[in-house]
């Protein structure tokens, strides 16, 4: 294909991925450089019976000109990255002074915001994305052995909690897990404790959440791995049957190692979807307990009337970071065999 | 074939016949439950005295006299325009899945056609766009779309969901493409054709079952989107997502939660019906990426 027409072609695509995903990136660089501006005081003498003093009044005509006339705000440089709800290198420091343990240091850099956030992002990513592999494996050599008849309605079952919308789905557990649903009055009868709620605490909280995301994408690995079985060759299976291997040895030396790449793939998939958890904290309400970096920049965002976008774009740029770095393996790996195909 | 050990009941095959079991019903329940109850007073559904009322119905034959009720429902669809955000959900799913598939087919086709080094770049760059967080390209949007006064608008959404739409639909399409023999369109372009001509002509009418599979996750995406949605349409433009969220937010008085799981079983209901007729190619589309490593 000669370039011209490459052009052409590939012209609409590209111009919609540069204008609303690469230049936002930049745009949210560039936000993060700003801070709001303070607002404009007037101070001003009044006079009374019992003398003067000075008082000071917002000129709120001025204040909302100078916004409209920098909506950026004022440079401020790399000042957001440091202060308290980002990195806090300052108060890091100041904890690792004071703190006389490991464990007293650690709970105070996890009452900054950010870096609670951080913790529980990473923890739901790396909690939940070995659990949906290793389930979705049982279930699809489970689904597999099956009855021709029955498989197609397995999975359509399977299908119904990976495509129903996240927001939606979330909240049809949370009305099933609160205190007045089916499994929350169960619980607080088993343990007798009619106070007891998912969510009151921390711990239960991230362990309802967690619940959620394996429930929700689960049948995407199960149904990707469903396919890789298709492709296992009969010949190798009944070499190695023939050889003595017993059911879980075939499941642990042929099948696995088989689906090898399909793990990777899913893996990827998979840690893009999970770091950016956002609706079940919403649906769940659960923000008092858990917050992603995802909540954090939509509440720097919904901040009333005034959103704080300094402080969402120094995150979301933090965030993108971290996400390139997550992918960076795999971005390694594809560039390889794209090298070595071309030599 | 089955061999006569093949088919034999062991206890390890006893063991992961249970454990599919019960997945179907985890994955199962909480969707009966919902649909159910929807059907029932608020005092049946959040029973806390006894969860066999919300499948008796106790107090919502004692309230309304049958075991029943479509209150919730009438309040949603009805008291509170539920379908108002139908329709804006509607206009939104259609435009994005058509601009999308437009865009996507006609770069997919150049990428897979082209074997130049930077065809490969733009996969690469496409791959990573596909892992940026929704909200953190959001952020970078709010400001600008509020200075230029298109914030709040269907047009501004169903943009910005193509373009966040693109990187999975040019993957999707590309690998698709290549499965086409390339030989196809370039014996047109040996009759004379124009590159052009050969994919309108050629190309095109072997395309679909590829479109459609991607048409299919388009639609998914647009569909479900909360992130997009919520931060950028007004209120009175609000897709249905974003408007069972509010309905959470105002609605903790008593009997109008009811209204929130009527509308909750209303938007999952399109889903169900996706699922029911297009499972095959859903199932393909998913693991199209996948089998060919």
């Amino acid at each position: 294909m000669k370039h011209r027409t490459f052009f052409w072609f590939i012209l609409p695509t590209l111009s919609a991925m540069v204008l609303f995903i690469a230049l936002p990136i930049v745009s949210v660089f560039v936000q993060s450089l700003f801070v709001e501006h303070e607002q404009v005081l007037v101070v001003s003498e009044s006079c009374g019976p019992f003398g003067c003093s000075p008082t000071t009044t917002v000129d709120t005509e001025a204040t909302a000109k100078l916004r409209e006339e920098q909506p950026l705000g004022r440079f401020n440089g790399l000042g957001t990255y440091i202060n308290r709800s980002h990195l806090a290198f300052a108060e890091i420091g100041e904890a690792w002074a004071n703190s006389d343990s490991l464990g007293d240091f650690w709970s105070q850099v996890y009452n900054l915001p950010f870096y609670s956030a951080l913790t529980f992002t990473l923890a739901y990513t790396f909690i939940v994305t070995p659990l949906v592999l290793a389930l979705g494996l049982a279930i699809a050599v489970g689904v597999n052995n099956l009855p021709r008849a029955l498989k197609g309605l397995a999975i359509f079952i399977s299908l119904l909690p990976f495509l129903v919308t996240p927001l939606v789905g979330s909240l049809i557990l949370f009305w099933m897990v609160d205190g007045d649903g089916v499994i929350g009055a169960t619980i607080q009868r088993i343990f007798n404790d009619p106070s007891l709620s998912l969510k009151a605490s921390t711990a239960l909280t991230w362990t309802m959440l967690m619940v959620y995301g394996v429930w929700h994408t689960l049948p995407f690995s199960f149904i990707t791995f469903y396919a890789g079985l298709q492709t296992v060759p009969d010949d190798t299976m009944e070499a190695a049957q023939i050889d003595g291997a017993t059911k879980w040895q075939r499941l642990i030396h042929v099948i696995v190692p088989h689906l090898m790449p399909l793990v990777s793939f899913v893996t990827l998939m998979l840690i893009m979807d999970n770091f950016r958890v956002f609706e079940p904290i919403v649906s769940f309400k659960a923000e008092a307990h858990a917050q992603s970096l995802s909540w954090i920049i939509y509440n720097d965002l919904r901040e009333s009337g005034n959103p704080l976008y300094a402080s969402a774009g120094a995150t979301s740029l933090i965030t993108i970071i971290l996400a390139v770095i997550l992918m960076s393996p795999v971005l390694v790996r594809t560039w390889r065999d794209f090298t070595r195909k071309s030599h | 074939m089955a061999t006569k050990a093949q088919s034999r009941m062991t206890p390890l095959k006893l063991f992961s016949y249970g454990f599919v079991a019960l997945w179907l019903i985890i994955a199962a329940f909480p969707f009966f439950w919902t649909f159910w109850g929807s059907f029932k007073v608020q005092a049946d559904f959040l029973s806390k005295a006894d969860w066999m009322n919300a499948l008796t119905g106790a107090n919502t034959i004692e309230q309304t006299g049958s075991a029943f009720t479509g209150a919730g429902y009438h309040g949603a669809w009805v008291l509170e325009d539920f379908w108002y955000n139908f329709k804006n959900t509607g206009i939104v799913v259609f435009f994005t899945v058509l601009i999308s598939l437009t865009f996507g087919t006609l770069g997919g086709y150049a990428l897979a056609r082209s074997g130049f080094r930077y065809a490969f770049w733009i996969l690469m760059a496409a791959l990573v766009f596909r892992a940026m967080p929704h909200m953190t390209l959001v952020s970078g949007y709010l400001l600008w779309f509020f200075e230029w006064n298109v914030w709040g608008i269907l047009p501004t959404t169903i943009i910005v969901l193509v373009a966040i739409n693109q990187p999975f639909t040019l993957w999707m399409l590309h690998s698709f493409f290549k499965n086409i023999p390339k030989d196809m369109d370039e014996s047109a372009m040996v009759d004379g054709c124009t590159r052009f001509q050969a994919f309108r002509h050629v190309i095109v009418p072997v395309m679909w079952p590829g479109v459609i599979t991607t048409g299919l996750f388009s639609f998914l995406l647009a569909y479900n989107d909360f992130t997009v949605a919520v931060m950028l349409l007004s209120e009175e433009n609000e897709t249905i997502i974003p408007a069972i969220n509010s309905f959470m937010g105002t609605t903790q008085i008593e009997g109008k939660v009811m209204y929130a799981v009527a509308a909750v079983v209303s938007a999952t209901a399109p889903l169900f019906v996706l699922i029911l007729f297009f499972q095959r190619q859903i199932v393909s589309g998913l693991t199209a990426g996948a089998v060919k490593g």
